[in-house]
């Protein structure tokens, strides 16, 4: 009882006091979920409200920093790795988080996400990842399975997926995580362990869309599929000793790849150093 | 240290003056992309940004170059990028995004031929419109447009101004030509220009709204990290930043967005005039062009030809006002620029009736010379 209420409490200390509530989101959305991990490692980490910053796109994931107490700045769609950019390199000392989507992040977004991961900048980007465009209704992702059906893909997925992991640790991001929405004390530490760490971060949280992707692909409601995830979901340290017939049809979660690696403020600073332009 | 000392002279290129401009004027971050005839610029930032303690970064495109200088200003710098047309017209979306933010920053357009790819290495004027009703939606641009290496200076300093002043983008346009032109000129001492900063809130966080409409219409901007925490979003929103769908709500922003540059027109409105006060007739033009104008003026004023320039430094928001009564004892006003047929559409809205507006336009990539405009001028008093 006493810790319900804590929780409770810690979480109405990191919302935004002025906006109104309900929040756009459907009821059973992985979102809220994310949104509660995320504040609650930013509390862990007894991060100072004022030193971070909360970037995002354009979805349904975006409209997050919206509820957050902190600066927050919702970008357009694609782009809030770019617009994350320029505040990290303007002022180091920040925190800043980018929450997108899977089309935010990897479609119209992919070139700022694989250029912040080569550059290794300071930024923890949480990627909540449903599969599918939920804000314009339904629509295949580069993150959709072969095979499912979204609004335009009527007769089935014939795409190709990317992995955001994958992706994030061959462009040089030097930690990455995946986590789940069922799975939330693990995703709040990740999210924590991102934050934490001195380079570009990514956290690849799988959620749920009932509302479109389960509809159409009858995974039934926000339970059914939040219970599908945790079955598929596979720790990265049981996977070691799990054959490649046992994985099929599983993903991995956990910190996936960690290296260490210089950063990009850092290496600037260094240069602005070296040219006399310390002040 | 900058590169750029104070009071003596220096030849300088056009593209180096916006670079000199942006320093004197407190610019701290340039993010940007390579493209000719634009690169010049990049390459000036690269080399004094880590000298003054400033931020460079090469984006990996024009769209990420605009979005990190909106992050940028936002996070309290004087924020600056520079391309040409391709990587202007990739920018528009988020050159909305600072107007809807109201976040200040600068986009300096190094102009080329066009549409498309079109003529990286000649010169063109037919990003005008462009700079004016560019992303979509309803705003009011600013747009200054210099013609000499010294006025590219002055004009960067004046648009960094404009933009702190106003929270707002603004637009440089130059061109191919004056990019790449060298000519002498000498860099002010600090205080000889005004640079202007932005005004900061001094009220607690719980009264602060970023986006408040105060009685001058731009009120005090907070940048993160400074203790105030606020929603920033290209959605329509009120005035703390929160989306809104209230009607109320949407046509008040709407029009702050216009008012907040048209009441202070008179104070952006730069237009120069050269031997009007007995000319019959004018050449109205801007950018380039207005150097071979007003040497085809001074041809015709040789042969008693009653002729004037008129160039305005502004060119968005348009010099209505200045420009009817500029026009009010002309018979004929020539429009020249290098396109088909841009800020002629302008002149003509706002010419008094028995004023012929006639046009002179070039778009085969080469400079407009005087003898052409000359040409024009001796046609108009036949």
């Amino acid at each position: 009882m006493q810790t319900e209420q804590l929780a409770s409490e810690i979480i109405h200390h990191y919302l935004r006091p002025k906006k109104k509530f309900p929040n756009v989101w459907c009821a059973g959305c992985g979102n809220g979920i994310v949104m509660g991990a995320l504040i609650r490692a930013i509390d862990d980490l007894k991060l100072d409200k004022n030193g971070v910053v909360v970037v995002s796109g354009i979805g349904c994931s975006s409209r997050m920093p919206v509820y957050l107490d902190f600066s927050t700045l919702h970008t357009t769609h694609g782009r809030a790795l770019a617009f994350a950019t320029g505040v990290k390199v303007s002022k180091p000392n920040l925190k800043v988080i980018v929450i997108t989507g899977d089309g935010d992040c990897l479609a119209i977004g992919g070139n700022h996400f694989i250029h912040a991961c080569r550059r290794n900048i300071d930024i923890t980007t949480i990627l909540i990842n449903n599969k599918i465009y939920g804000m314009t209704g339904g629509q295949f992702a580069p993150t959709t399975p072969g095979g499912k059906k979204a609004t335009t893909a009527p007769y089935g997925n014939y795409e190709k997926q990317f992995d955001p992991v994958r992706l994030a640790t061959g462009a040089g991001a030097s930690y990455v995580a995946r986590g789940t929405v069922y799975h939330v004390q693990q995703l709040e530490k990740m999210i924590a362990g991102a934050i934490a760490h001195k380079g570009f971060a990514l956290v690849d949280c799988i959620s749920n869309c009932h509302t479109y992707y389960g509809r159409m692909n009858k995974e039934g409601d926000a339970v059914a599929m939040i219970d599908q995830i945790k079955k598929q979901a596979v720790n990265v340290k049981a996977a070691e000793n799990m054959s490649p017939e046992k994985l099929e049809g599983k993903f991995l979660t956990g910190v996936i790849h960690e290296h260490e690696a210089t950063e990009f403020c850092e290496e600037y600073q260094k240069l602005v150093e070296a040219q006399g332009g310390n002040k | 240290m900058s590169t750029y000392t104070p009071s003596k002279p220096i030849l300088l290129q056009g593209n180096e003056a916006c670079v000199a401009g942006a320093l004197y004027a407190g610019v701290e971050f340039f993010a940007g992309y390579p493209i000719t005839p634009s690169t010049e610029i990049a390459e000036g930032m690269a080399r004094e940004m880590p000298r003054i303690g400033g931020k460079f970064i090469q984006m990996e495109d024009e769209i990420g170059s605009i979005a990190a200088i909106i992050g940028a200003s936002n996070a309290g710098l004087k924020s600056m990028t520079a391309t040409s047309g391709p990587g202007y017209s990739l920018m528009q979306e988020n050159i909305g995004y600072a107007y809807m933010t109201e976040t200040p920053c600068i986009i300096i357009n190094v102009q080329r031929g066009g549409p498309s790819t079109g003529l990286p290495t000649k010169i063109g004027q037919a990003d005008t419109m462009q700079a004016r009703w560019g992303t979509h939606g309803d705003y009011t641009a600013v747009t200054l447009a210099p013609s000499t290496v010294k006025g590219c200076f002055e004009e960067t300093v004046r648009a960094i101004n404009i933009a702190e002043r106003f929270r707002t983008p603004v637009t440089v346009l130059t061109d191919e030509v004056l990019g790449h032109m060298r000519e002498m000129m000498v860099i002010p001492q600090q205080g000889e220009l005004e640079v202007y900063n932005r005004h900061k809130p001094d009220v607690p966080n719980d009264w602060y709204r970023h986006f408040e409409v105060t009685p001058s219409l731009v009120g005090p901007m907070a940048s993160f990290g400074e203790g105030y925490r606020y929603n920033i979003s290209g959605l329509t929103h009120d005035e703390d930043g929160f989306p809104t769908a209230n009607s109320e709500e949407i046509r008040r922003k709407l029009e702050k967005l216009q008012k907040k540059i048209m009441r202070y027109a008179e104070e952006i409105i730069k237009i120069r005039t050269e031997m009007m006060d007995d000319a019959h007739v004018a050449v109205f033009s801007y950018g380039t062009v207005a150097r071979s104008a007003l040497q085809a003026v001074k041809m015709a004023r040789e042969r008693r030809i009653k002729v004037g320039a008129i160039q305005p430094l502004t060119i968005w928001p348009f010099p209505d006002l200045q420009l009817r009564e500029m026009l009010k004892n002309v018979r004929k006003v020539i429009v020249a620029e290098l396109n088909m047929g841009q800020l002629v559409h302008e002149v003509r809205r706002i010419a008094p009736r028995g004023t012929e507006v006639v046009q002179l336009g070039r778009y085969d990539g080469e400079v407009m010379t005087p003898q052409q405009i000359f040409d024009k001028i001796r046609e108009a008093v036949k």
